[in-house]
């Protein structure tokens, strides 16, 4: 039998306001334990949250981005539940007027296919502590500086129909929420963190199947090995003659597997209704066109533009324009050296390279933007070749000169396009070769192309590298024929 | 709507309270009874009438994104009754 996967995700976007939703604590990543955690995020006795504005601005913020309806007015409700990490024994959510309704977000294969999801809502809430289970006599250590953290959890429709298209999502997500920077989107320090509702139907059948809920699925590529296994265990137990149970899951990276956490039967009964101590959140539509009018452009949009104005491909212009560093720093060179094209691939390849090499993010570039476009601009002008424009890079990485004309000086790299000083070198290498060039004259026609190789390195090798390669392939054949 | 013990069971377990088995009798009739109230609130017409949040005719303010709360930590762990490395100490919970 074809089955087919459908998926929905739910997101938790930590926001990066300064202080929590509802406290003047600091929100500060890597604090002492419990120094961030004040009477309100304590949930002490008498203490009342007040809502920060920046939170409910950066989640209108993300509804604007998706096309979403903005409700003009949004309610806090308690979900309620016992777990140390939640001192007040309720987390304020909004599960009854979210205040980001339907929107969209349109994903981008790796093929270059694009396909609308649409969000169901999202809502802001507040993060819990953090439990720690290591060894503290048999009790558990609790540590309150991310409880009050804001969230806007962001929910799909389960419009996903592979393991590659929720990975898509999410790195879409993850490219409108660093975009507009109301998240710095870390997913290793949790900054992003997803669940994922995974079920199977048989192809062409209307009705969803039961599904399961994994939790812990905290990276792009832990979504696509989550689904993957889910898949292939509800596929194996339903063909076994089994069916798949509503149930929560957790997705254990280490063993590539999904473990039962909770079945729907000893599911929590969250008894939500409104929290008394908030009221109702009312947006005008002047602050929703103010918003709206200091929106940056968004990655679909660079996208669109790197492909229709400065004729990226497909494929280029998704990767760069993935991430807004990135993006801003190929606008950057592209605007130094004017070659888009170049610019790219420099980009992506060159760059891209030495930075996962060393761990560095594209906004801690040793090489700035005006540097590698300058360094661009020497290839299109022919003053240096590429070999020599990677030398150039290399010294320009490791902090040794300032500007790529600084090092193609000091290290003589200037490409060699006189001619003269060219066909010199080509008549001292056919000298030194005597062996090599009766075997150039005594082989197939056909073959010749080929053994020119040779001639082209010793040549490229007397001029230490700055020759320039096409001159030096069309003389050297000139050359070679004239002695057939 | 007939209320059961079970309910009042789950209800005391969900908030965690020990409720014995004389109090859960009588929780059933007076929890009984609120219901009631609730059924009779239930059979007015409510049909075009906006759900009420809060009682009061006012919306959220707000406050400016700003850290305002210093570090209190030791006043605050003076009352916990165990706290190690700056950490509260709870009996071991793993899910």
């Amino acid at each position: 039998m074809q089955w087919e996967t459908v998926i929905g995700l739910e997101v938790h976007v930590q926001l990066a306001t300064r202080s929590k939703i509802f406290s003047g604590a600091s929100t500060a990543f890597g604090a002492e334990p419990n120094t961030q955690a004040c009477a309100v995020d304590l949930g002490l006795p008498g203490a009342l949250p007040v809502l920060n504005e920046q939170a409910v601005a950066m989640a209108v913020q993300f509804g604007l981005a998706v096309h979403a309806d903005i409700a003009e007015v949004s309610v806090f409700d308690r979900k309620n539940y016992f777990y140390p990490d939640l001192p007040k024994g309720y987390q304020t959510s909004q599960m009854y007027h979210p205040i980001v309704g339907p929107g969209d977000v349109e994903i981008t294969l790796e093929d270059g296919a694009t396909k609308l999801i649409r969000i169901h809502h999202a809502h802001l809430e507040e993060d819990a502590g953090k439990s720690l289970h290591e060894d503290f006599h048999g009790m558990t250590g609790i540590d309150l500086n991310r409880a009050g953290t804001p969230l806007l959890e962001i929910v799909s429709e389960p419009d996903m129909r592979s393991a590659k298209e929720a990975a898509a999502y999410l790195k879409a997500i993850h490219s409108i929420v660093t975009y507009l920077g109301i998240s710095d989107g870390n997913m290793a320090e949790g900054s992003m963190r997803c669940d994922v509702n995974v079920s199977v139907r048989p192809t062409g059948q209307e009705a969803f199947g039961t599904r399961a809920e994994i939790k812990n699925v905290n990276s792009f590529r832990f979504v696509e090995r989550a689904i993957a296994f889910e898949v292939e265990r509800q596929i194996e137990l339903i063909e076994d003659g089994g069916s798949v149970v509503q149930e929560t899951r957790l997705f254990d990276p280490d063993r590539d597997e999904t473990r039962s956490m909770r079945t729907k039967e000893e599911a929590n009964d969250y008894r939500y209704f409104p929290c008394p101590d908030l009221l109702p959140v009312v947006l005008d539509q002047a602050y929703l066109d103010h918003l709206r009018s200091q929106l940056p452009e968004l990655p679909a949009d660079k996208r669109e533009r790197f492909q229709n104005e400065l004729g990226l491909s497909a494929y280029d212009a998704n990767v760069i324009s993935a991430s807004r560093d990135m993006a801003e720093f190929f606008e950057a060179v592209h605007n130094e050296c004017g070659d888009a094209k170049q610019s790219a691939n420099w980009v992506q390849g060159e760059l891209s390279g030495a930075l996962n090499r060393e761990n560095l993010s594209i906004a801690n570039s040793p090489i700035s933007a005006r540097q590698l476009g300058q360094l661009i601009s020497r290839v299109l002008d022919n003053t240096i070749n590429g070999k020599a424009a990677k030398e150039v890079f290399q010294a320009l990485w490791n902090g040794q000169g300032e500007s790529a004309d600084d090092i193609i000086d000091a290290k003589g790299l200037k490409q060699v396009t006189d001619t003269g000083a060219i066909e010199a070198m080509i008549d001292q290498v056919i000298a030194d070769s005597p062996a090599q060039v009766a075997q150039y004259r005594d082989s197939e026609p056909e073959k010749r192309g080929k053994m020119i190789g040779y001639f082209v390195g010793q040549v490229m090798k007397a001029s230490r590298g700055t020759a320039n390669p096409q001159q030096v392939n069309g003389l050297l054949k000139e050359k070679l024929d004239a002695l057939l | 709507m007939a209320l059961e013990e079970s309910h009042v069971r789950r209800a005391a377990h969900l908030a965690r309270l020990a409720v014995s088995d004389d109090q859960a009798s009588g929780f059933v009739e007076d929890l009984s009874r609120i219901l009631d109230m609730v059924d009779q609130l239930q059979s007015l017409d409510t049909e075009g009438v906006k759900p009420l949040a809060h009682p009061l005719d006012a919306t959220q303010r707000l406050r400016a994104d700003e850290v305002t709360e210093s570090n209190q930590r030791d006043t605050f762990q003076r009352c916990a009754p165990a706290v190690e490395n700056g950490l509260y100490l709870v009996p071991r919970v793993v899910e």
